[in-house]
């Protein structure tokens, strides 16, 4: 068993690099290319200097910024004692410091890790989460989610975040100057070379967007599953707590897709709820799917 | 000459062999040692909690310290504990004893009401929680040294310098047991 965790430990390290890599040299590219069309090497440098920083960033501070949009304040003791003690106690039993503990004001039930390593790692529950489970299925998820700290998905689950909003942004910005800034330079032939970067953007968001969905694939989250029913020796209670979340009708108000794969079930599921009507999953929703059908992580879980 | 090769890259093998499981064991050994030192530190939770207890118990019953002796010297017995086992019988008696001192409490409205002593109860249930926690995290890495121990190959290098089994914190650890322990918990936690 602790070979197979630690085998998942360095495959995440190494999936962390390759993305880290991979942005670098992507924002490289670019760089090159609109310093080409400028005719001026600065552009260049000033692209590198930014996918450095970027990195860097996305290191360090990436599990702030999320806990940021998810609008997560910090939990203090006397007041969540439960969840306190429930954090502590899972995290004993599977050998990890206790993670900070941050609570969610948000009726919608919901849980996610972030951090960059288990000594610098969070954990984040919704306030519905917490009114809506009793204890071992609170402690089900806390397990489900000190699995993911366990197993080293958290770096990668929110690096992700930084780094796959980042080229969102820059692929947002070419497609305005295409569009809107276009006009301006009337003496040169081409928004050519700028049009095709465009069009090169929008061909890569959704190859963007399945390189995350590999990044963080959804056998990650059957493992922490598993790990998760390791700790407590209970699989049902997290069982039993995925069917409570599933069937809630409350949507996440903070979420969006950058952030989406991070939670322990899916924050775009709970569309279909709404209104009692079945609403089909548009297309963005279907690209970022990221979490497996609740019904076969209870059945894996109680098999 | 490729007879003497042959050899030669045998035993490179067979040492690289050895400093791989030796290099396991070690860790395997200290990480045993780290889980039960976390072990010990929820039990001096708990030794230094009891006597505090024991004095606000004592102003509001002290018709009751027939209970409050048994705990007084379970504990003491359970900090003289040695090995593991021992040690694992002894904190299970002293658990049932606080266990009966807080039944035996609910005779008693003011100290029911008495701030110290909810916080007391309190604190005393997680520290048992936490027990229970660092018991199976230290069992948990026992389980993987003795497998290693036990097992081939790893089990000649472990006779080879000498590294020896730990013993499992608590004896009776099946499923049925936990079951009724965590049931228990839910009862008082409320």
């Amino acid at each position: 068993m602790a070979a197979n965790l630690y085998t998942l430990q360095g495959k995440n390290k190494k999936k962390t690099w390759l993305l880290m890599s991979l942005f670098l040299v992507f924002v490289i590219v670019i760089g090159y290319f609109v310093s080409y069309y400028f005719q001026s090497p600065v552009i260049l440098y000033f692209f590198i200097a930014f996918s450095i920083i970027a990195n860097i960033f996305s290191y360090w501070f990436s599990d702030k910024m999320v806990l940021k949009i998810a609008h997560a304040k910090e939990a203090n003791k006397d007041e969540y004692y439960d969840l306190y003690t429930t954090v502590e106690n899972l995290s004993i039993t599977a050998g990890l410091p206790t993670p900070k503990i941050y609570v969610i004001n948000d009726v919608s039930p919901n849980a996610f890790a972030t951090g960059r390593d288990e000594n610098h790692s969070a954990v984040a529950f919704t306030t519905g989460l917490l009114n809506l489970l009793d204890k071992s299925e609170l402690e089900g998820v806390v397990a489900h989610e000190l699995a993911h700290i366990g197993n080293r998905d958290i770096l990668l689950q929110t690096v992700v975040v930084v780094l796959v909003g980042m080229i969102a942004m820059i692929a947002d910005f070419f497609l305005r100057v295409t569009i809107y800034g276009g006009g301006r330079n009337n003496d040169n032939k081409g928004g050519g070379p700028l049009m095709i970067l465009a069009l090169v953007f929008v061909i890569l968001s959704p190859i963007v967007a399945s390189i995350l969905k590999l990044a963080i694939s959804r056998k990650r989250e059957f493992l922490a599953d598993a790990t998760g029913a390791m700790l407590t020796r209970y699989p049902e209670g997290l069982a039993s707590a995925l069917v409570k979340i599933e069937g809630s009708a409350h949507e996440m108000r903070h979420v969006n897709h950058a952030t989406a794969h991070m939670y322990i079930s899916d924050p775009y599921s709970n569309l279909k709820n709404k209104d009692g009507k079945k609403k089909k999953p548009g297309f963005m929703t279907r690209i970022f799917r990221t979490h497996p059908p609740t019904s076969d992580r209870v059945k894996e879980l109680l098999g | 000459m490729t007879l003497g090769l042959i050899i030669l890259s045998i035993i490179a093998v067979l040492v690289i062999l050895t400093v791989v499981y030796y290099n396991k064991f070690i860790s395997l050994r200290t990480q045993a040692g780290e889980a039960w030192s976390d072990i010990d530190v929820q039990l001096k939770r708990r030794y230094d909690l009891i006597p505090n207890l024991i004095n606000t118990v004592q102003g509001y019953a002290d018709h009751e310290s027939k209970t409050l002796e048994r705990v007084t010297e379970l504990r003491t017995a359970a900090m003289n504990a040695g090995t593991p086992q021992e040690s694992a019988k002894a904190e299970n008696m002293l658990s049932g004893a606080l266990k009966s001192l807080f039944a035996v409490s609910e005779n008693y409205p003011d100290l029911k009401a008495n701030e110290n002593f909810a916080e007391l109860q309190r604190e005393l249930t997680d520290t048992e929680n936490k027990i229970q926690a660092s018991r199976r995290f230290y069992n948990t890495t026992v389980r993987d040294l003795n497998i290693s121990i036990e097992a081939f190959p790893s089990n000649v290098v472990a006779n080879m310098f000498k590294f020896t089994k730990r013993e499992f914190f608590d004896l009776d650890d099946n499923p049925e047991e936990r079951e009724n322990i965590k049931v228990d918990f839910k009862g008082e936690d409320k």
